[in-house]
Parts: structure tokens; C-alpha cells; sequence
């Protein structure tokens, strides 16, 4: 019989349950209210009391109120239908919903249970498989959905009886599978998952090495991420976090994106909703919804479905990594969810860590980061799920717990700078406190060398010394003058300048220069690169600034015409004659 | 609020603190109103027979034997075309001398709007003000607040965006607002002949500070009517959402909860986006837009309020005072408006977003320059010309006495560029260039 509960006591969306039977940590009960099921999650038991916390409003919640344990943690429901759908925290689907306004108490289901699909068998009677093999595919929004063995089977099972190719709804059983002690299961193409465990199912995984391409030039060129790599965004607010965020799951090449919005606004996500239809993927030319799923629990929905988004969000990504697939997963902001602890840490009266953050914050943030990851499947297929999350440190101090103990995990970090912000210099990212550590990954090495071009590294790497350089003089001549420091300093403040105006600062909102494909931005380094290493003559620092500023302007128009088309060849000899008439002839 | 017959009264009292008491009582829902001699109080905490009371106004004078009622129901407000022109207290009572309001009583507070069923705003708020229409374009269902050091006269820039904008009611919810600029805003709506557009819910110095609380829900399910069931333009204003959180702080520190920074409450992120996230563009046209007013102590925007605020709402203006031209002008770098982008260059002319930044860029040039010349060091030709530039853009655009519309502010801006700089030195996109630069 399943265990009920009484509601004894109620703090804001804080409940104390008196339970009759077991339940577990982490269990979803049911709690009626005026005749509406509230769903709920224990997440403290003290003898017969459960503490749980209620993933809506708990208004006119009263003593002696009904529960209904369910006997499950909280869980997803997986199988094909899920991309261009927009779902809530708790994986609702929004689009099913009545009514304007959300109403308390109503979930819809995730998936469509009378679309047909195109199955394909991949195994046969008599196959021996395992949970997270491959029994089939279905076509979803052109993606080769991998139809599983559910991942909660254990051992292993054989291939009873497998249907033919052929149309199925996702509840009609496609296959049959025998386990080891001689039961029969039938499979169909939903399964769950709870959502605060990770989905194992693959071999290994390996450190990620392949480049992931975002269009982006100051993340693809100066601080690269890689397909499984992990990375993170703080700044604070007004420094272009969101536009970013945006930027990088319009353009990235991966598979599946995933967007959870996670305590943010809901214009933000109004605008993917808005936009992503009728956008195109830039390396496949197909709609950039259909390869998105949006998980949207803005800053006005419950605080506790908040902190759900991002589990739900991470496992249906790890359910595409298992297909064999690449996803990209953004989360906007993780500092959204850490409030969500800390609420209800502190509704549960514990005692508070650093800024009232729970104790165990840096473990629940390092357990995330380490879901994301290239893995090798058992059938030597690879999929992998990158992970950006943004951080909105309290007032932009990033020497607070989220930031640092993100900065513990994340490989990637492009500090978002209110300075550079003020100056327009967008994106903000600050291009000497930013990182990424796959630069300095052999494997990463390598794969650049094989597929870019052997200099490339050593062509970032001068880069980024010659922005430090830029900023040291730039300093300098802010103590001591324009006229205090020689001619040279300032042809070398320039030439960073060169580099900030032209690779770094990308416009996000013009047609062109919002994306540039790798090709492209290996010419546009080549260029710079090559303005670096020239040697210059000037009399007088004048004109040292009025070359520079003629040069990045010829430059920059480059960056807004199309690549290789006569307008951006004319630019390119433009700037060649302006450098050949300046440099010394060695 | 007079008592029911078959409502039971408590009489026993076990606990006061200065925003709370406490009562044995059963039956009793979440949230739920009740009334403690007379003053309007809500549940905020039930833990087995025992329930804990938020008194609104205060718990000076309430005997341990007081009498309680509860209403069984949520704080609700009366909603009707009858609060047109109206002014009413925190709870929703009037306080200009009229009738009460006959019409359909809806809770405050209420759910929030499906994000699937928004719309991407889309329509421009004209306010003639460059600083803000050139720099910080505002539209429709946006919520932005003015970041502001309390001697900044930002409840003057209010009212005049409030009446220059096209909108077809404006909602003020005063909270902690002194007693004269109440009657600032009253006369100012009045003699432009607004009044009868305008419903106003105020709580004044005066008044208790935990009614405040009250103000935000009380001014937004008044907008959600007329947004919703009338598909009218809102315009909110909610001055001074500081005072809101104080009076939050208050509360949360009376309950005994544990202050994160700057003594606010833990979920003052939450509480905060509650309110803003009320601000929405719905598809029939319907739409409320929030204008708020934050204080900050001596311009500090990492405290807890102004930080948690601005990741919440979209955009921020700053105001201040420039001793060049001795004017209050919009902050060209630090104001923000996120939505902008929906309608520069979409619904305003296609140069918009280039001359826009071009001109902060420029801008930020003089600021250099400035710093140069403070300290002793020699200014080169460019610094000269953008000081001269600067202090032209200041005058003429950025002064909160513009009123100018959208184009002449651009035309305004490419006069000043031609004035003072090269094409190469502005670094806008050639083609824009060769259509508008003035020769």
C-alpha cells in the first residue's frame, strides 16, 4: 500500500508531512489542496515527519490536508517528440497547458501519444543487449532517435522478438526482451529516468579533444571549447550574459540543444520562442527549433521547480549523448538554482555556509559539471554533452560561492567584464582572466594541427600575450603620458587594440558578423597575426593612433561584408596597401 | 471589515513580536487574511495548531486577548472600469474621499502568465527623452527601473515618461512615498488632464511599513485587468521599490530567518521577480509595462537590492547630473535597455543601432580625454574635439529636457559627427555612412 501523509505544518512552500509507512529521501508525494494535487519532493525525514517541498504555491494549503506518496524520485519521461518542445522544470510540456495563466496543479504529459513514428530495427530475435543499446531508430526532426533498452534494466536480456520496420505510436511495444532468469519484458519507446542520477550507460570517458564550434570568435579562437567540454559565463548584469547565451545555442554545430532557463526572465525565453523557429542552423540549414528543447522555469514560476530545471535539463541531454548524438546544454543561470538551495536550506533551518548558501553547494555544483562529457558507447559510437552555464555573481564580485566553486569544475571560463561592457566592447569577455584549459590539452593539440592548421595555437597564444603586453603599456601610459613613453609602446598598444577592435569585439546583432565559420576566422587571425609581427615606422605616437584607427576600421569593415565577396576582397587589399606603405622594409 | 456571524473569533494570543503574533487556531489555510482588532494580517506560517500572523500595520497595542477573525481567503482586491482616476490605500480601500469600488473580487498576487503564451514585445514607447529613446529604447511589456541616489529627481522623469508615453492606463503603487511627492505626482497627472486614467494605490511614510508589501500585488492585479480582460496598454510605476524590500527585510528578520547579504532575505531574488515578471506583452495587444524606481545609498548597485534588481529586469537608467552643462542627463553608460534591439533599427530607422553605440563610443573617448586633462597630461587634436563633441551630446541629446522624436535625435547625432570627426573615426558600416553622413 503506498504511504499517505497529513500535512502538520506549512512555510511558504516548506512542508512537514506526518507519514503512516516508509518513505524515501528524495520521494515525490502528491498533496491535495481544495481538491488540486500539488506535486511535491521529500527532502528531509525526522521520524514520522517528512519535510517536503511543494513545486507550486502552497495557498490555502491547510493542517490536516492528504498526501500521496508515489513511491519514485523525480523523474522524466524519455523517447522520441521531445525536440522543439518547451517544457517547464519538471518537464511539463507548456504548449499543452489552458489558459493564459499557468494554473496550479496542472501537468501535462511530455510526450505525444498518438504521433506514429518510422521505427527502423537495428537488432534481431536472439541479440543479446544490455540497458542503453540501440533496438531501433525513429526519425525525429531529421536526428536518428536511437530507440534503447530502458536504462533502468539491469544484466542482460535477449532479443525475444523485435517488430519490422514500420509506423508505431511511442506506447506500442517494439520489442520483446528476455532476461536472464527467463522473464519476458515488453519495451516500448517511452522510459523514465529520475532525474538527480546520471545516465551511465556508456564505456568510457575519454578527455574531450574535438573542437565545438560556436561561431564566436573571442570562445572558437582565443579560448576554445571542446564537444563534452565544460564552461561558464559569470558577470555581472548588463554585460551581455544573455546575448551570449543566445549567440552560442543559435550557432554552435551540435546535434541537440538543450536551453534551460533557470530563474531567469521570461522575455528572454519569449524571444528564443519567438526566434529559433524561424532561424536556420547554420551547419545544417534546417529550422534551429527543431534540434532545440527549451526547459523554461522563469523567475516567476515556483522556486523549487527551479531547482529541478537543471536536473531535468542535464538528463534529457544525457539521453541524446546516449544515441550516439552531440548536445549542447546552457544553463541560464546556475546562480538561479544555487538561490533555490539556499531558500530552502535555510526554510529547513540549517546552518548556513559561506553567504548563506547551503554546506554542501561546491558538491552539488561539482556533481553537475562532471555529468557533462564525451563518452564512447558500446557500440564505439561517441556523444557528448557540452555544458555553458552562466553565473550572476551578487554584485558582479566573483569572489563569491557560486563563482568559485564553479570555477573549481569548469574548464572553460569567459569572464564577462563590466568595464569592457561600459565601452561597448561586446561580448565583454575579458580576454586575459579568461581561459580555457583545452588549449593545453595535447589531444586538443593535435586534433587543431590536423584539422585547422599547425600554427594555429601558436598563433592564439601570441595573441593573448600581445592583449597583456597591450594592457601593461596601456597602463603605463596612463601614469606617465602619451609623451612619456616611446613611439614603439604605442605601436604595440595598437596593435592589441588591432586585435580587441577585430577578433575579440564581434557585433552580435548584425547579419554578418553575429557568425564566423572557423574558416573565416583563421584568415581574419592569419591577417591579424601577420599586421602584428610587421614592423612599422612612425615618427610620432599621432600617428601611430591614426594608422591603427584607419587599419581596424578597413578591418571591421571586413567583418560586416560577406566573406571572400568582392566588397570584402576590396577591404582586404584596402587594408594591404595601408600596412605596405607603413611597414619597414626589412 | 465587520464579522461574520458563523465566524469564529480567537481570543488567545500566544506570541507578539513587532510584525507578528501567533494563535492556536485549526482550519486554518496558507496565506489566508485575517483581521487582529481590526488591523488586516496574513498567515505566514502554520505549524501544527499553531499559526503564525503577519499584522499589516503593525503589532503596537494588540493585547494578548485581541480579537481574531479569519477570512479564509487570500488578500483580494475589487477590479472594475470604476478605478479609473481612483487613489487607494495598501488593502484597496479608497482614501479620496469616494465610493467603494463595485466590482469582481480577484486575489492578489496571482499566477503567472504561461511563457508560451507571451508575446516577444515588439512596440516602441516614445518618451521624446534622447537619452532614453536613442540610447535606451523602451518597449511595451518591459520592466526597467531607474537606479537612483535619493536626491536625484527621478519621480519628475517618471511622471513625464508616464504621460509622454501612449499608454492607455498608468497604475502608481507608492510605497514609503513621502506625503509631498504624492501630491507631486496627484497634481502633475491632474493638470495634464490624465487623472482619469491613472489608479493610483498608495502607502506613504506615514503609513505602517509591512503595508507596503501589499502595494505591488494591489497596483499589478489592477494592471492584470485592465490588460487582460480590457486588452489595454499598463503602464506601472512602482516607486520606491527599496522601501518594498526593506519592508521584506523586516518581516523575514521578525520570522527569525537567516539574512543572506545585506540583511535581506534569502529569496529577496524571488520576491523581487514575483513582481517584475508581472510586466508582460500579451498576443491580443494587452500589455503592462513596469517602470520602477530603485534608491540606492550613494550610488552603491552591488547591494543586495539594486543587484538582485538588475538581473531581474531588463535594462536600468541612471540619471545624473552633468557639470558641463549643468543638467540632469540620462548616464549613457551605465543605463540599459535589453529589449531595445526589438525595435531599434526595426521600428526606428535602419542607422539607429550603429549611430547609437558609435556615439557612447565616442563619448567614452571624451571621458579619456577628461582623465588625461585631470591629470596634467597634454590632450592630442581627437581628445579636443571629442571633449567639444561630448559636451554637444550631453546638451543636446542626453539632457532629460529633450523631447525630441526618434529621427531627429539621429540626425541630431550624425550633425555632431560630421561637426567634429572623420567617417573612419566614427567606424560605422560604409553603406550607412554614405546615406547619412552630413557633408
Amino acid at each position: 500500500m503506498a504511504t499517505k501523509g497529513i500535512v502538520k505544518g506549512i512555510v511558504s512552500n516548506l512542508v512537514t508531512l506526518e507519514v503512516n509507512g516508509p518513505v524515501s529521501q528524495n520521494e515525490i508525494c502528491f498533496i491535495s489542496v481544495a481538491g488540486v494535487k500539488l506535486m511535491a519532493e521529500v527532502i528531509k525525514v525526522i521520524g514520522q515527519n517528512a519535510f517536503a517541498q511543494v513545486f507550486e504555491s502552497t495557498r490555502g494549503m491547510k493542517v490536516g490536508d492528504e498526501a500521496e506518496f508515489e513511491g519514485h524520485l523525480l523523474e522524466v519521461t524519455l523517447g522520441p517528440g521531445m525536440l522543439s518542445r518547451n517544457y517547464d522544470g519538471l518537464q511539463n510540456d507548456l504548449d499543452k497547458m489552458d489558459g493564459v495563466f499557468l494554473r496550479r496543479g496542472q501537468y501535462t504529459f511530455a510526450l505525444d501519444n498518438d504521433r506514429l513514428w518510422a521505427f527502423k530495427p537495428f537488432a534481431t530475435a536472439g541479440d543479446t543487449v544490455e540497458a542503453g543499446h540501440w533496438l531501433g531508430e525513429v526519425d525525429e526532426n531529421f536526428q536518428p532517435h536511437k530507440i534503447m533498452v530502458p536504462f533502468v534494466f539491469e544484466g542482460k536480456y535477449t532479443v525475444k522478438s523485435i517488430v519490422g520496420e514500420g509506423e508505431y505510436t511511442i506506447n506500442d511495444t517494439i520489442a520483446v526482451l528476455t532476461s536472464e532468469d527467463g522473464r519476458d519484458v515488453p519495451v516500448n519507446m517511452i522510459q523514465k529516468w529520475p532525474v538527480k542520477k546520471a545516465i551511465e550507460k556508456y564505456v568510457e570517458k575519454p578527455r574531450p579533444f574535438k573542437l565545438l564550434e560556436t561561431g564566436v570568435r573571442t570562445i572558437d579562437t582565443v579560448n576554445p571549447i571542446v564537444e563534452g567540454g565544460t564552461g561558464f559565463i559569470p558577470g555581472p548584469f548588463g554585460t551581455g550574459k544573455t546575448v551570449m547565451q543566445h549567440a552560442i545555442s543559435k550557432q554552435a554545430e551540435a546535434d541537440i540543444v538543450v536551453i534551460a532557463a533557470c530563474g531567469e526572465r521570461a522575455n528572454e525565453v519569449v524571444e528564443i520562442f519567438a526566434e529559433f523557429p524561424h532561424l536556420v542552423d547554420p551547419h545544417t540549414g534546417r529550422k534551429l527549433m527543431e534540434r532545440t528543447i527549451i526547459i523554461a522555469n522563469t523567475s516567476n514560476m515556483p522556486v523549487a521547480a527551479r531547482e529541478a530545471s537543471v536536473y531535468t535539463a542535464m538528463t534529457i541531454s544525457e539521453y541524446y549523448r546516449s544515441m550516439g548524438l552531440k548536445v549542447l546544454l546552457m544553463a541560464d543561470s546556475t546562480s538561479r538554482w544555487a538561490q533555490a538551495l539556499r531558500e530552502m536550506s535555510n526554510r529547513l533551518e540549517e546552518l548556513p555556509g559561506p553567504d548563506a548558501f547551503p554546506m554542501d553547494l561546491s558538491a552539488i555544483i561539482a556533481n553537475f559539471y562532471a555529468r557533462a562529457g564525451f563518452v564512447k558507447l558500446y557500440n564505439g559510437a561517441t556523444g557528448s554533452v557540452t555544458f555553458i552555464g552562466t553565473v550572476s555573481p551578487a554584485g558582479g564580485n566573483l569572489k563569491e560561492p557560486v563563482t568559485e566553486n564553479t570555477k573549481k569544475v569548469a574548464r572553460c571560463f569567459y569572464a564577462l567584464e563590466q568595464e569592457r561592457a561600459d565601452r561597448k566592447r561586446y561580448p565583454a569577455i575579458n580576454p586575459i582572466d579568461s581561459y580555457s584549459k583545452y588549449l593545453e590539452y595535447p589531444e586538443f593539440q593535435e586534433y587543431i594541427a590536423e584539422h585547422v592548421s599547425p600554427s594555429w595555437i601558436e598563433k592564439v597564444n601570441e595573441i593573448k600575450t600581445r592583449m597583456l603586453r597591450g594592457k601593461e603599456i596601456s597602463e603605463q601610459i596612463n601614469i606617465l603620458g602619451d609623451d612619456g613613453v616611446p613611439v614603439d609602446y604605442h605601436i604595440t598598444f595598437w596593435k592589441s587594440e588591432l586585435i580587441d577592435f577585430v577578433i575579440l569585439q564581434q557585433d552580435a546583432f548584425d547579419e554578418i558578423d553575429a557568425v564566423t565559420p572557423l574558416e573565416r576566422q583563421e584568415f581574419m587571425l592569419d591577417q591579424v597575426v601577420n599586421v602584428c609581427r610587421t614592423e612599422f615606422r612612425f615618427d610620432t605616437f599621432i600617428e601611430v593612433m591614426d594608422f591603427f584607427k584607419n587599419l581596424i576600421n578597413v578591418f571591421k569593415q571586413m567583418n560586416y561584408s560577406e566573406y571572400k565577396s568582392e566588397k570584402f576582397n576590396e577591404f582586404v587589399q584596402q587594408a594591404n596597401e595601408l600596412i605596405k606603405n607603413k611597414a619597414t622594409i626589412n | 471589515m465587520a464579522t461574520k456571524a458563523f465566524q469564529k473569533i480567537y481570543t488567545k494570543i500566544t506570541q507578539i513580536t513587532k510584525a507578528t503574533c501567533s494563535l492556536k487556531a485549526t482550519g486554518i489555510g496558507y496565506d489566508e487574511l485575517a483581521s487582529v482588532n481590526g488591523r488586516l494580517a496574513q498567515v505566514v506560517k502554520i505549524a501544527g495548531d499553531e499559526v503564525t500572523l503577519q499584522v499589516f500595520a503593525g503589532t503596537e497595542g494588540i493585547p494578548t486577548n485581541a480579537e481574531v477573525t479569519f477570512m479564509g481567503k487570500a488578500p483580494t482586491l475589487k477590479v472594475g472600469e470604476q478605478l479609473a482616476g481612483r487613489f487607494f490605500n495598501a488593502y484597496g480601500d479608497p482614501i479620496d474621499g469616494g465610493p467603494s469600488i463595485d466590482g469582481k473580487e480577484v486575489e492578489i498576487g496571482g499566477p503567472s502568465v504561461n511563457p508560451v503564451r507571451r508575446e516577444q514585445p515588439s512596440e516602441l514607447i516614445a518618451t521624446g527623452i534622447a537619452g532614453i529613446d536613442l540610447n535606451n529604447t523602451l518597449v511595451t511589456g518591459q520592466k526597467i527601473p531607474f537606479f537612483a541616489d535619493p536626491d536625484q529627481p527621478f519621480n519628475q522623469v517618471m511622471a513625464l515618461v508616464a504621460l509622454r508615453a501612449e499608454s492607455d492606463k498608468i497604475i502608481l503603487g507608492g510605497m514609503g512615498m513621502t506625503n509631498d511627492d504624492y501630491l507631486f505626482f496627484k497634481n502633475t497627472f491632474s493638470n495634464a488632464g490624465a487623472l482619469d486614467r491613472i489608479v493610483s494605490f498608495i502607502n506613504t511614510t506615514e503609513g505602517p511599513s509591512v503595508e507596503r508589501l501589499l502595494i505591488p500585488d494591489m497596483s499589478l492585479t489592477a494592471a492584470e485587468y485592465f490588460a487582460v480582460e480590457k486588452h489595454e496598454k499598463v503602464l506601472v510605476l512602482l516607486t520606491d521599490m527599496t522601501n518594498y524590500a526593506d519592508a521584506l527585510a523586516i518581516v523575514s528578520n521578525r520570522m527569525d530567518q537567516i539574512p543572506s547579504k545585506d540583511s535581506m532575505p534569502g529569496s529577496i531574488y524571488s520576491d523581487l521577480a514575483k513582481i517584475y515578471e508581472k510586466a508582460v506583452q500579451f498576443p491580443d495587444g494587452g500589455s503592462i509595462t513596469i517602470i520602477a524606481v530603485t534608491t540606492l545609498s550613494g550610488g552603491d548597485i552591488t547591494h543586495a537590492v539594486p543587484d538582485n534588481t538588475g538581473y531581474i529586469t531588463e535594462g536600468q537608467l541612471y540619471l545624473r547630473r552633468d557639470s558641463d552643462i549643468g543638467k540632469v542627463i540620462v548616464d549613457p553608460f551605465r543605463s540599459l535597455s535589453r529589449l531595445k534591439q526589438l525595435v531599434t533599427g526595426k521600428k526606428t530607422r535602419q542607422d539607429h543601432p550603429q549611430v547609437m553605440n558609435a556615439a557612447v563610443r565616442l563619448y567614452a573617448d571624451a571621458a579619456n580625454a577628461k582623465t588625461k586633462l585631470e591629470n596634467g597630461f597634454d590632450l592630442t587634436d581627437y581628445d579636443n574635439r571629442a571633449l567639444s563633441f561630448a559636451k554637444d551630446y550631453s546638451e543636446k541629446l542626453l539632457a532629460i529636457d529633450v523631447n525630441l522624436n526618434t529621427e531627429e535625435m539621429l540626425d541630431v547625432a550624425w550633425s555632431l559627427f560630421a561637426e567634429y570627426f572623420t567617417p573612419a573615426e566614427v567606424n560605422i558600416k560604409q553603406e550607412l555612412v554614405n546615406k547619412f553622413w552630413k557633408n
